[in-house]
């Protein structure tokens, strides 16, 4: 009964994520960090190791794609390997 | 005395835990880590030669170079970190395993020869395997039971290698091996299943998970590292080594994004960081192997922080599955906090540990021409950002709230949470401390505007991927399964065909049964049939009354006997 009590009065208070203004405070802060690391790649003068790099924005892009693909591949590879939790029945 | 090899200090802190409890104990272990670590830092430096004899054998108990003052540096390091993890612990077989596993850690590392290797490296398996089974549960001794083949395989492995080695080259000593030879290729598979190569990788992402609270913490930390140092010291430069590392950076994370259950993620993440120091080992140039033994020294830290986080989370909210999981910066805000900084460090943020470490590999893999190589690579720290980085905080502590409530980690966690993560950020910020303990000399310094803003945008950019995808309701969600692996291959397909063939022999038994018998009975009948059938000593007497006679005979013999002598 007192644990009971006691959910209620925490369900009570407002965290800060459970403010959907506040996520997207935090996503603009995010998207604003991300247009400055584009727009930095055009003043800043990088060294240049490989070929790729003379991409503008070599990383910024590289890394989206990377990630994007990797979540893809994995949906798929979930397709083939995923079984139920009790499979090797133990 | 002042050259005592530092894994005695552990055994007998080992003994003394056996022999005490409550709070004395809790001073056992943490003055077993701390001594031994002021007993290296100020006692051993690197050249001392240590050798005992066995049966005509010269060997080589503790041989002190860079190399292994570093690793012994930071197992001591890692114990005394684990140790405060684990003060709660009652268990005493838990304290004795991971003070023997830890001392083990540190003979194998000074081990000068192959057969003190040997030794330690069967210690280290035989003393891990109660980390698993401690956690009490069937699946949990299963578990064990697998992970010990694989451990006890290796050591076979090494021991036959280690002959072949002395038979070809008539020496024993423990230095560069290489791979033109087949005691080479044996030694290099012994330490091969260790650093979890691929396909041979299963028993630590099936093994670990399966540990308790504590044990994971002690175990992600010695092991494969051990390994490492192994690899770095017997096979550096060889070019297999980039090829196999490449594959462990990348396979494992696509793993990690559908796998369910966050400590599996981080043993998956384990493999996908050796994959970077072995990578560093195979490229064998001084840079890229000061960023494997560096990376080495980082990855116990901020992998064992991220362990910690994820322990205290199953500890407090009893799951530790994804699915299940979720809104626990509410209750925990403290874990929540340290485990960003274990995040960000295995992410290799700027400022943080990892950067320091991987990013030396990353210059070295681009200096020798490893073009394509490289974005693989480059593909992988993307991946780990993703898998690591930010599926394990906002998967246990964000996403959606799963209305679970409990108590922020207990004191000792906390504190054994912060040290790590400070020395996270202290390695991170001021990395030529570590820099000047590191093996080889080369001149590298990690922070310049090129580095740091091309690592800024893969992470924001990587991170920004997770954002699209979530809201576009793209990302993979959490779901209550098991995903195949090599494991697959000795849990599901061998047992079947086992049965398969248990069943196919005992049909083969029973018709062979039924064709002998009815021979047997053919060549009976015919006997019986034929003229000498009428003796009776060809009748079939039963063995009760052969053995009858026979004692008659021999009773008979000895009385003979004994009259003949005394007449």
């Amino acid at each position: 009964m007192s644990s009971e009590n006691m959910n209620d009065k925490q369900d009570e208070k407002i965290y800060f994520f459970d403010k959907p203004e506040n996520v997207n405070r935090v996503l603009y802060v995010f998207y604003a960090l991300c247009v400055i690391l584009v727009l930095a790649d055009f003043v800043i003068h990088r060294h240049i190791g490989l070929v790729w790099e003379n991409i503008p924005a070599f990383y910024a892009i590289y890394g989206f794609v990377a990630c994007v693909a990797l979540v893809v591949v994995a949906k798929l590879i979930r397709k083939v390997v995923m079984r139920k939790e009790d499979y090797y029945n133990d | 005395m002042i050259e005592l090899s530092p894994f005695i200090i552990f055994y007998l802190g080992a003994l003394l835990v056996l022999a005490t409890q409550g709070n004395v104990r809790k001073v056992v272990l943490l003055a077993t880590p701390l001594i031994t670590g002021l007993h290296l830092w100020f006692n051993l430096d690197a050249g001392i030669l240590t050798t005992y004899s066995i049966m005509d054998y010269e060997l080589t108990a503790m041989r002190t170079d860079k190399l292994s003052l570093l690793f012994a540096y930071l197992f001591c390091l890692a114990s005394f970190i684990a140790g405060i993890y684990s003060l709660h612990v009652t268990d005493t077989k838990q304290h004795v395993a991971g003070l023997v596993y830890a001392g083990s850690a540190l003979g194998a590392v000074f081990a000068g020869d192959l057969i003190t290797l040997f030794i330690f490296w069967e210690l280290l398996a035989i003393s891990s395997v109660f980390l698993i089974w401690a956690r009490g549960t069937e699946r949990a001794f299963k578990a064990g039971v697998r992970y010990l083949l694989f451990q006890v395989m290796s050591g076979v492995f090494l021991l036959a290698g280690a002959l072949v080695y002395y038979h070809n080259t008539g020496s024993l000593a423990f230095n560069h091996i290489g791979l033109n030879s087949t005691a080479g290729w044996l030694i290099f598979i012994a330490f091969g299943i260790k650093a979890a190569f691929p396909f041979l990788h299963s028993w630590l992402t099936d093994g670990y998970p399966e540990a308790t609270v504590t044990g994971t913490v002690f175990l992600s930390a010695f092991t494969t590292k051990v390994a490492v140092y192994s690899l770095a010291r017997g096979f550096a430069g060889e070019e297999i080594l980039i090829y196999i590392g490449v594959t462990m950076a990348c396979f494992p994370i696509f793993y990690a994004v559908i796998e369910n259950d966050l400590r599996k993620v981080l043993a998956y993440s384990l493999i996908n960081q050796i994959g970077f120091m072995v990578t560093g080992i195979g490229i064998g140039t001084a840079l890229a192997l000061n960023g494997a033994v560096a990376h080495a020294f980082s990855d116990v830290i901020f992998k064992g922080l991220l362990f910690m986080s994820m322990g205290a989370v199953l500890y407090r909210a009893g799951t530790i599955n994804g699915s299940d999981l979720g809104g626990l910066y509410k209750s925990m805000p403290k874990t929540t906090v340290l485990c960003i900084v274990g995040a960000l460090s295995i992410s290799a943020f700027p400022l943080f540990s990892g950067f320091v470490s991987k990013s030396m590999i990353m210059v070295a893999l681009m200096s020798e021409n490893y073009g394509y190589l490289w974005l693989l690579m480059l593909f992988a720290s993307a991946g780990v950002f993703h898998h690591a980085g930010i599926k394990i905080p906002y998967f246990a502590f964000f996403a959606h709230d799963s209305g679970i409530r409990t108590k922020e980690a207990p004191t000792n966690m906390l504190v054994a949470m912060t040290i790590a993560a400070v020395l996270c950020i202290f390695v991170g910020t001021q990395p030529q401390y570590l820099y000047a303990l590191l093996p080889w000399e080369v001149e590298y310094w990690p922070y310049d505007m090129t580095h740091v803003l091309v690592q800024l945008q893969l992470l924001f950019f990587s991170a920004l991927a997770f954002v699209w995808l979530n809201k576009q309701g793209l990302y993979p969600p959490e779901l209550h399964s098991v995903n195949l692996d090599v494991e697959w291959l000795y849990r599901k397909l061998l047992p079947a065909s086992a049965q398969r063939g248990k069943t196919v022999l005992q049909r083969a038994k029973e018709s062979m049964m039924t064709t002998a018998i009815t021979s047997v009975q053919g060549v009976r009948k015919t006997f019986s049939r034929s003229s000498m059938a009428k003796y009776h000593l060809s009748e079939s007497w039963p063995t009760g009354s052969m053995v009858f006679w026979i004692s008659i005979v021999l009773v008979a013999y000895l009385l003979l006997d004994i009259l003949g002598t005394t007449l």
